[in-house]
């Protein structure tokens, strides 16, 4: 008897499984325009948090002047699990079901270019607002895929410049053992050796991600009498290493270039351990002055009573981005979109920014500068702002790669 | 190399060696009396440095000084043990007596509320601790400087083993854990009371771990992934130095310390894997790890399918049910369809896990790897050979088939809890070739590409391709089952000694089943790299190896459509709650842990039960 009811179940399993109502009609006439946002705010609240605090604030200001085209907008926001496999599945959820005109967002870089890829199948535009892996705008880059973030090479670049000035010639290389840690490093040699005459790479170290054994990484660096660091650590390792490398004057003397570390994310949580003296990218947005982003830190610090870490600026500039795209497409048209999106030049908070034609990478700088002990926590000095239009891959090298 | 050098990277090594025994030493001594796996171990682990994180700094503001660092410390470790004794009154009494999977599954849960409750009362961002008073300054060994505080930590493990030690040996307490961790039964028997017995283990070993943590502050800022990433490394100190011994704790994890500290220097890329890799070969040559004694065979493994007499209105059932499931796209959208195709691939391959645990015995925690050999066979394929979706599926089964066979060579000479570990380090290991070997898996990004022959493509045509091939690779190994083969493998679950007596080869038996099952994985995985167009190495992570178990017990370990009822309602309930959450992970682990407190026979057994009991 026991199989009826299995059978029961099985059924049962399907058809709560498969019961869900999928009637929705697709918005028209004054209907908000929806758009897709998915990103890994369980995994990586740290950093998605304030990023999803930052696009909220932008629509906030947007629908309360009226939206665009005359239509509200309403953002329909995902788990994507931070992974490739809830991420698409998702994604699908929210073009089939929801009628999403475009998806944006997303955190790790595997997730961005299953992302990409999905989006090249389903014919729909997909910002990626944070991943940083060249693969995105470059090998598995798409008509569809759009990123805004500097990328890996253009950031790599920027410290590249710092350590030609900084004379130092013998390098080492400690950086996570992932994608994003493997390919910052390979940019990284490849740069080194292009830009400054008599520069060797003495160590590399790739500790696993979230499991450094920092004594030991920092010991096996010391041993190869590096004059610079190149670090692409960050999170719970950085604070480790620069723990570690502090008691055992690793950094005393040399050159220290360190991706990301200015980023307050990855600054706050050093508290006033703070390395000083790393040449860094990051956001010093206590101290950019000009009247427009001054009013986008006020506002922000109003409504959320926090300060802004990078993926709120990233947040806020990519929906104003998208509100600017739909407007001068003068519909959600996928090809529209596209249209407008390509070469387009935004006026955003921090300064122009464009969006390069060719690879679909926008010319979003960083700010460059080294770390100080500011009262209690870090910030960033003698800070500069770098247009990222001079550090992305060449033309040619773009066409290289890439397939379409 | 420079002598000074191979000095402090021996004490590196054996810092971090300290470190990693007293968290693990506390998960072999539960272990060794409650017979649990305690996947939770690590979150108590995580509980402990966050504790330590936020109490120390409050405790230095009142007087600043090595004894309120150390007070605040033994104070953390102490909330972490009671927190240990309220997860097992609340929750471990009621499993003692369940399968060790659903014991697992159990904890599994309980790792995952305390994931999201961590977030919630101690907030995302990361908490740097302070470093101990008295101990910032570094101390010179042969012209280098090296943490003061690293040699405290040094001192620790020894002292924690001696302290153990003396509980173990001089005390009435550690008489009858010795008792426990040879003879439960027995222990009971003599009028031991378990309850506090069992309940005073727990609050050791979450103290030992919450010790472990709150020991991590002046080195590493509190952070919500170290609940995982000290579990992974506590399981293969546990294993390798014999379940339920301390001094094999110890000796394993200093073994792991010196491995990781000098490892690195020769294979920089290599930190993946190397725990994993010497898991792998102290399992093959010694099968029960270094102190660890031999399992009693029986017992709680043999849990799985019963023989019954086949009914001609099973077939009729199960036919409707097919010609119900392939009439569905009449009905639904593209997306209902999307997630009924990833609901029958998910079925598929909890299916083949069943084979293994249900009919073999044979309990993998590393299943994942088969699935994601199929897919990266399939993906592989496509890209290097640009073979079609119709070659590259087949070859899914291949690779997955001989991954099977490469690995099952290994396992069947194991038993127990050993052999899950070891199916456990051959999916870590082929996890990291597949993230390692950039150039042909493309790394951690994936291979991505991957879609369906013209002819199948479209959401309809994909889904009854996976309907047909589920149904059809199901029904095969249904017949299997119910075949000879199927036959001798349950006697040999049941009982081994009887099985090999009647002339039986057990070990070939196994063999063959693991094969058999890695294949039918490997064709599940092939149909999902072409359902979502991409692979990537999370297909071989624990999570997935995970979610094939924890598929499995919903539905029931006993029955044969158990697997495929769990695999709907867990697919299911996973795509409407976690969009919709970011609390996804509290709502699946108190439901894994409702599950497993309410339908200890999965669902389809419990109504089964049920139907048994009125009839």
């Amino acid at each position: 008897m026991a199989k009826i009811s299995t059978i029961c179940w099985l059924a049962f399993g399907a058809a709560l499984a498969l019961g869900t109502p999928s009637v929705h009609a697709q918005p028209a006439g004054n209907a908000p325009i929806k758009i897709g946002e998915l990103n890994s705010y369980a995994r990586q609240a740290a950093f998605t948090v304030p990023y999803r605090n930052g696009w909220q604030l932008a629509l906030d200001e947007i629908n309360a002047k009226g939206g665009v085209l005359g239509r509200k907008i309403e953002i329909v926001s995902r788990e994507d699990g931070a992974t490739t496999g809830d991420a698409t599945r998702v994604a699908e959820e929210l073009v089939t079901r929801e009628g999403a005109v475009l998806l944006f967002g997303s955190f790790l870089s595997n997730v961005g270019v299953a992302m990409a890829d999905f989006a090249n199948q389903k014919k729909i535009v997909y910002i990626a607002a944070e991943p940083l892996t060249d693969a995105i705008t470059m090998a598995q880059g798409n008509r569809y895929t759009f990123r805004i973030r500097p990328n890996n090479t253009m950031q790599v670049g920027m410290l590249v410049d710092q350590a030609k000035a900084s004379g130092a010639k013998r390098w080492a290389i400690v950086a996570p053992n992932y994608e994003y840690g493997q390919s910052a490093a390979e940019v990284f040699k490849r740069l080194i050796k292009e830009r400054v005459p008599g520069a060797e790479v003495v160590a590399e170290q790739y500790p696993a991600l979230g499991k450094i054994e920092a004594g030991a990484t920092v010991s096996a660096l010391e041993q190869a009498k590096p004059d610079g660091i190149f670090n692409v650590l960050f999170g719970p390792d950085l604070t480790q290493f620069v723990r570690e490398g502090n008691t055992r004057g690793l950094f005393e003397d040399k050159t220290v270039l360190s991706l990301l570390t200015g980023e307050p994310e990855w600054l706050l949580p050093l508290k006033d351990e703070v390395p000083e003296g790393w040449i860094v990218t990051g956001y010093p947005w206590d101290e950019i002055t000009d009247p427009k982003h001054k009013a986008f830190v006020d506002a922000y610090r109003a409504k959320f009573k926090d300060t802004p870490r990078l993926g709120s600026l990233l947040g806020y500039m990519v929906l104003y981005m998208i509100r600017d795209t739909i407007e001068r497409a003068g519909s959600t048209d996928t090809d529209a979109l596209i249209k407008a999106l390509t070469d387009a030049k935004f006026d955003t908070v921090i300064g122009p920014v464009s969006m390069r034609g060719i690879d679909h990478q926008a010319t979003m700088g960083a700010w460059v500068g080294k770390l100080a002990l500011k009262g209690a926590t870090g910030g960033m000095t003698d800070w500069k702002y770098f247009d990222g239009t001079s550090f992305m891959p060449t033309e040619a090298e773009v066409k290289a790669v890439r397939k379409d | 190399m420079d002598p000074s050098f191979i000095v402090i990277q021996a004490l590196n090594g054996l810092a971090s060696a300290s470190s990693l025994f007293i968290t693990a030493c506390g998960l072999t001594l539960v272990f060794g009396v409650t017979r649990i796996v305690n996947f939770a171990h690590g979150s108590l682990y995580m509980i402990g440095a966050y504790t330590a994180a936020t109490l120390v700094p409050w405790l230095l503001q009142f007087y600043f000084g090595p004894v309120t660092f150390w007070a605040g410390i033994l104070a953390s470790a102490f909330v972490v043990g009671l927190i240990g004794v309220l997860i097992e009154v609340l929750l471990l009494r009621r499993i003692y007596g369940a399968p060790e999977l659903f014991q697992l599954l159990a904890t599994f849960g309980v790792v995952l509320v305390i994931q999201d409750a961590v977030v919630q009362v101690f907030g995302p961002q990361d908490i740097l601790g302070p470093r101990a008073p008295g101990l910032r300054a570094p101390v010179e060994i042969l012209g280098r400087r090296f943490p003061s505080y690293e040699l405290v930590l040094i001192a620790a493990g020894p002292l924690v083993l001696g302290l153990v030690w003396l509980l173990l040996r001089k005390t009435r307490f550690g008489v009858l854990v010795r008792a426990a961790t040879q003879d439960r039964e027995m222990v009971a028997s003599l009028g031991v009371n378990q309850a506090v017995l069992f309940t005073g283990t727990l609050f050791l070993g979450a103290f030992l771990a919450g010790l472990g943590g709150a020991l991590q502050i002046p080195r590493v800022a509190a952070n919500t992934g170290m609940d995982l990433s000290v579990i992974a490394e506590s399981f293969v100190v546990t294993v390798v130095g014999g379940m339920g011994s301390v001094p094999g704790a110890f000796l394993a994890a200093l073994i792991i310390g010196q491995l990781q500290a000098f490892g690195i220097l020769v294979f920089p890329k290599g930190t993946l894997v190397v725990v994993f890799l010497l898991m792998a070969v102290v399992l093959a040559i010694r099968p029960n790890g270094f102190f660890g004694r031999p399992e009693i065979v029986g017992g709680t493994h043999a849990v799985g399918i019963a023989s019954r007499t086949p009914q001609p209105w099973h077939k009729v059932a199960a036919l409707v049910v097919l010609v119900l499931l392939a009439c569905l796209p009449l009905v639904a959208d593209p997306y209902l369809l999307k997630v009924a195709t990833e609901i029958l691939i998910f079925a598929l391959f909890a299916f083949s896990l069943q084979l293994l645990i249900g009919v073999g015995g044979i309990v993998s925690f590393g299943h994942a790897a088969f699935f994601g050999l199929g897919a990266y066979g399939a993906a592989l394929g496509v890209k290097l050979l640009s073979a079609p979706m119709e070659a590259a599926l087949p070859l899914a089964i291949v690779l997955a088939a001989f991954g099977a066979a490469l690995i099952g060579a290994f396992v069947v000479r194991l038993s127990g809890i050993y052999l899950a570990m070891m199916t456990l380090a051959a999916a870590q290991i082929i996890y990291a070739v597949a993230f390692q070997w950039v150039d042909v898996t493309g790394g951690d990004n994936g291979i991505v590409g991957v879609w369906p022959s013209d002819w199948a493509g479209g959401q309809t045509r994909y889904y009854l391709l996976a309907l047909g091939l589920t149904a059809l690779a199901i029904l095969l190994v249904r017949i299997v089952i119910d075949a000879p083969f199927g036959y001798a493998l349950r006697a040999a679950r049941d009982s081994e000694a009887r099985a090999e007596a009647i002339g039986l080869n057990v070990r070939r038996l196994r063999w063959r089943a693991f094969i058999l099952s890695g294949a039918t994985a490997g064709l599940a995985g092939g149909i999902y790299a072409f359902s979502r167009g991409s692979v990537d190495p999370s297909l071989l992570g624990i999570p997935t190896s995970v979610d094939a178990l924890t598929m499995l017990l919903l539905g029931g370990i006993q029955t044969i459509t158990g697997p495929l009822v769990g695999a709907g309602v867990l697919h299911a309930l996973r795509d409407q709650v976690m969009p919709l959450t970011s609390h996804w992970r509290l709502i699946l682990g108190l439901s894994i842990i409702a599950m497993v407190l309410i339908f200890p026979r999965g669902l389809v057994g419990t109504v089964a039960a049920w139907r048994e009991a009125r009839a």
